[in-house]
């Protein structure tokens, strides 16, 4: 390994971090999302990498119909997404109150093939370009990489609303709650909080995020109708890596995983597909419970 | 009783139905019929929802493939082979998987089969994209000609219901009933004295085993074998086959395997061509909000109301 | 009574015209297969609009052929190369199907291979790209209609040597495809006297490509090439684009880029790109006036598979009306006997390993400036002469040729 680093120069390493650094934010968005979701839930949402797309396909819809532009879209679309994600807990996931949780991650898949075949239907396979925001365009000269404004935006923007998620739950009183209703949520209705109001918030809350991603991402990939359904299966191995314990280990293992996936594409880059993969069965090997998990 | 009596009827039926309706058409029902019942073994009687069972399927495929096309070995061996195959990877995934339960093993098992999946793409020996062609089908017993449709079509029908037949045992069995206590209460298994993590290993390699004898099996009916039966899509076909069937019923999967491929079939080929994912995603939500039981689940219902 | 007089003539007109036709028409009907993507990653590429190109080469000859009706099936295989055996098995064994057509990506097309030459049906392709098909995998009625990997690496790769592009460096989807095609490049590159620096094998299919560009940006090499496809060439693309990739000085070439993922990634990010075609909407009166029907058909233009599919069906079509059979033997034989006239291929020839030569086109995409409007995208630069592009016979492998 030691000459393998000596055949790369540093400044190739840094580069390479820093990707992934960048590549990490959209993990640690994502799996934030999850997370909160499966707090209140208990459900693993399936359809995560569907609402992700649909976030984009939304700032899509709005830079070109409403004429918006990038940071209207950055705001408008999640609450519209999320928007859509409270109608599905009230129409659909409410109605699994009771039974095994796995039938939430059954209707959450049902609900992203159903997405994301429409999706593909109307808009085709190959998807639509979204233009750099005019402000972000161009980018600077680290020395050891040619750095472009528009990702060192997204992993300030990703920062940003981890930081605000991370302080809305632990540090308010709305956070309070939603933390008691994770850990007994009879208790809570019965100290006169609307918990079913709080799980559908929850729920709305963890769309948005996943619509704010893809916002974020829109620039950088194509929006395209199945941007969200691998990407998703990877996002579900960070969450397990971290265990779903806290809003922080969701945050610190998508960061970090990104890191460890952008140094596998200098070192091995057919095998950072499945480096996370790895890493993940290693961790249950050794701490079933994932590294920021409550014991099982 | 009654039970003995609609397997013959079935069993009659299954025989004369390739006079009837195309043969071919028949042998993919009954590999996923097969799929999804070894699929309820661990699902349905341990509980333990696996999302990669695709892994299992297309990675005993594979290995079929290879030994047919490569090795030249007889047909039976090969499919011996690939079944297999997939033991030694259902134990591997096991081992790990079983660790946990509910939907950390559902998305752990999702993963490791992602994870098998890309070595798939990549290994040379599966032809990557391009899948492996052209797997001869051989001879059954070294004498009948398994090039023809109706002898290839009575070879499946026999791992059929031989693999039905072990099945339906293994559900019925003591360890059948030791995996079913499991699942309702694990804690009170262990209180009991039972090694839990042994039962639900045992149950996943049996079930991974027995998905990729189904696997193993289609390649040999289609001569092919591909990335589709490995992907996670596919995992998710089968968790739906199970569900729309009946969880826990040991025809269930078996008829919802039927009714999913029957519904592919046509859907792909009338005006809703395009809109086969959709109608699977709907189908998914459908059973999940309103009919858990599935559909063999819902007639032992009726029947049980009625009588 | 009039009315019974009529009617009877009618039927044994009709009975007539039957029995005329199934003398040399199996079933009183010419059916024609359309195997496609309608719902996956090439539906843009093939899918709906081929069929609608399927439909135009039909329309032309007025709904039949010999005095027997023309029927058209259509199924989705949605990439799935065990749905596509299934349907094209069913079809020639119980549904009167005389030939197999479009059949995008490479694993569908061998595994239909495998069923039409058990059943001796003809196989039109014209969406896969491998150039195998009409080489180790070819079949004696396996026709490859559009165009092949190596046509594509001879296009693009000495075309962008001649212009000074001398050194290379690989992006290449890490499976069988991206290697064959990185393959087939190098050859091209290093006969012209350029000289390959080196690869990155990127996962397929990959997300994010800035890392992997990155890598190509330290080459540096004169020239990154895409040994990839669909929405990886797209992202990839894109990546060089966000991180000055050709500002820097570097260029890019696309090896199968279509006419579909220009309009998806949008002249801004796609000028300047190289990329072979077998066909360009915008090529003379003849391609403008069929590609303006289709337009109004899908709203679309065509892409060359599209354009290919209705120059097979037609000539397939044609080869019936002339021999007014349509036994396998006899058409096969009658197509290559005729040249492939059409606005889409002039003066092709049909070879015996299955490949079809005809003209390509080294295209570079415009600048927004250059373009008038939503699909002005491309001018041609040069026409690639059938042989040059697709070799000789005697450099196919294919056993049976």
């Amino acid at each position: 390994m030691l000459t393998e680093l000596l055949g790369f120069p540093p400044q190739v390493l840094f580069g390479q971090l820093l990707l992934g650094l960048i590549n990490g934010a959209f993990y640690a968005v994502l799996s934030l999302g999850l997370a909160v979701i499966f707090g209140l839930l208990n459900i693993v949402n399936f359809a995560h990498g569907a609402l992700y797309m649909l976030g984009a396909f939304a700032a899509l819809g709005i830079t070109q119909y409403l004429g918006l532009g990038y940071w209207g879209a950055l705001i408008v679309a999640p609450i519209a997404v999320g928007a859509f994600g409270i109608v599905i807990e009230r129409l659909l996931l409410r109605r699994l109150a009771g039974v095994d949780h796995l039938y939430g991650l059954l209707l959450t898949f049902g609900l992203a093939l159903v997405i994301e075949g429409t999706f593909v239907k109307f808009f085709g396979s190959s998807g639509l370009p979204y233009p750099t925001p005019k402000a972000l365009e161009g980018g600077v000269n680290l020395g050891f990489m040619f750095l472009p404004w528009y990702r060192a935006w997204v992993v300030v923007a990703s920062l940003l609303v981890c930081g605000a998620t991370w302080f809305l739950f632990e540090r308010t009183k709305i956070g309070a709650y939603l933390r008691a209703g994770t850990e007994n949520p009879k208790l809570l209705q019965a100290f006169g909080v609307n918990v079913p109001l709080l799980t559908t918030l929850a729920y709305g809350y963890g769309v948005a995020l996943a619509a704010f991603a893809g916002v974020l991402a829109a620039p950088i990939t194509q929006v395209n109708p199945l941007m969200g359904s691998n990407l998703i299966i990877v996002v579900f191995a960070v969450v397990v890596i971290g265990g779903m314990g806290s809003i922080m280990g969701a945050v610190v293992t998508g960061l970090a995983m990104g890191v460890i996936e952008g140094l596998t594409k200098v070192f091995w880059p057919e095998a950072s597909a499945t480096v996370i993969f790895v890493v993940m069965a290693i961790v249950l090997v050794l701490r079933p419970a994932g590294l920021f998990g409550k014991t099982a | 009783m009654n039970a003995k009596i609609g397997y013959l009827i079935a069993l009659v039926l299954l025989i004369v139905a390739p006079f009837v309706i195309y043969p071919v058409f028949l042998m993919k029902v009954l590999c996923f019929a097969l799929f999804a019942s070894a699929f309820n073994l661990i699902l349905g009687y341990g509980g333990l929802l696996s999302f990669g069972h695709a892994a299992f399927f297309g990675g005993a495929s594979y290995v079929t493939g290879h030994a047919l096309k490569v090795w030249g070995l007889p047909t039976e061996l090969g499919i011996l082979t690939g079944a297999a195959a997939a033991c030694v990877l259902g134990f591997l995934v096991g081992m790990i998987a079983i660790r946990r339960q509910g939907i950390y093993f559902a998305m752990i098992t999702l993963a490791m089969a992602q994870m098998v999946f890309f070595l798939f793409i990549t290994a040379p020996f599966t032809g990557g994209e391009n899948g492996l062609q052209g797997i001869p089908r051989g001879t059954a017993l070294g004498a009948i000609d398994l090039q023809d449709n109706l002898n290839m079509y009575y070879f499946v029908l026999a791992i059929f219901v031989l693999a039905y037949f072990l099945i339906s045992r293994t559900v019925n069995s003591p360890f059948g009933q030791v995996l079913g206590a499991i699942r309702d209460n694990e804690n009170r298994a262990k209180s009991l004295g039972y090694d839990t993590d042994k039962y639900k290993l045992l149950a996943f390699v049996l079930s991974a085993t027995l998905a990729g004898l189904a696997g193993a099996t289609k390649s040999v009916v289609f001569q092919l074998a591909s990335l589709t039966d490995a992907h996670w899509h596919m995992s998710g076909e089968v968790v739906l086959m199970t569900l729309l069937g009946g969880l826990g019923t040991i025809p269930g999967p078996a008829v919802g395997a039927g009714i999913i491929v029957t519904l592919q079939n046509y859907l792909a080929k009338g005006p809703l061509g395009g809109w086969v994912p959709v109608v699977l995603g709907l189908i998914f939500i459908v059973c999940v909000l309103a009919f858990r039981r599935g559909v063999v689940g819902e007639i032992k219902a009726m029947i049980r109301k009625s009588f | 009574m009039k009315f019974v007089k009529t009617l009877s003539a009618g039927v044994s007109a009709l009975a007539l015209l039957a029995s005329a036709a199934s003398a040399e028409i199996s079933d009183g009907k010419v059916k024609i297969g359309i195997l496609t993507d309608m719902s996956a990653s090439y539906s843009d590429v093939a899918g709906p609009g081929a069929v609608a190109a399927a439909e135009m080469a039909i329309e032309e000859f007025g709904g039949q052929v010999a005095g027997a009706p023309i029927e058209l099936v259509t199924a989705d295989h949605q990439n799935k190369a065990d749905i596509a055996a299934n349907t094209a098995r069913e079809w020639g064994d119980t549904g009167q199907v005389d030939t197999f057509a479009e059949l995008v990506t490479t694993s569908v097309a061998m595994a239909v291979f495998e069923v039409a030459k058990q059943q001796n049906k003809i196989a039109l392709v014209s969406g896969a790209a491998s150039s195998p098909l009409t080489n180790d995998a070819c079949i004696p009625t396996g026709l490859h209609w559009t165009y092949n990997t190596r046509a594509l690496a001879v296009g693009t790769g000495s075309a962008v040597v001649a212009e000074g592009g001398d050194s290379w460096f690989f992006l290449t989807a890490d499976y069988a495809f991206g290697e064959a095609l990185q393959k087939d490049v190098t050859a091209v590159v290093e006969k012209a006297g350029g000289k390959v620096l080196g690869s990155v094998k990127h996962p397929f299919p990959a997300s994010d490509f800035s890392s992997f560009i990155l890598q190509a940006q330290a080459s540096g090499a004169k020239v990154i090439g895409l040994a990839n496809a669909g929405a990886d060439t797209i992202n990839a693309i894109k990546a060089a684009n966000e991180f000055g990739i050709v500002a820097g000085g570097q260029s890019i070439a696309g090896l199968l880029v279509f006419l579909s993922d220009i309009h998806a990634l949008g002249l801004e990010v796609a000028q300047g790109l190289q990329m072979t075609v077998s066909f360009y909407w915008d090529m003379d009166d003849e391609t403008r006036a069929w590609s303006k029907k289709f337009m109004e058909k899908t709203g679309k233009m065509p892409t060359g598979v599209q354009a290919g599919t209705y120059s097979a069906v037609r000539h397939y079509l044609k080869a019936i009306e002339a021999t007014g059979s349509d036994d396998t033997d006899t058409v096969l034989a009658k197509m290559r006997e005729m040249p492939v006239e059409d606005m889409f291929a002039h003066g092709g020839v049909l070879r015996t390993d299955g490949r079809m030569v005809h003209d390509m086109y080294l295209a570079k995409v415009k600048a927004p400036s250059e373009s008038s409007g939503p699909w002005d995208y491309l001018k041609i630069v040069r026409t690639i002469p059938g042989e040059e592009a697709f070799g000789t016979l005697e450099e196919s492998t294919c056993p049976t040729k």
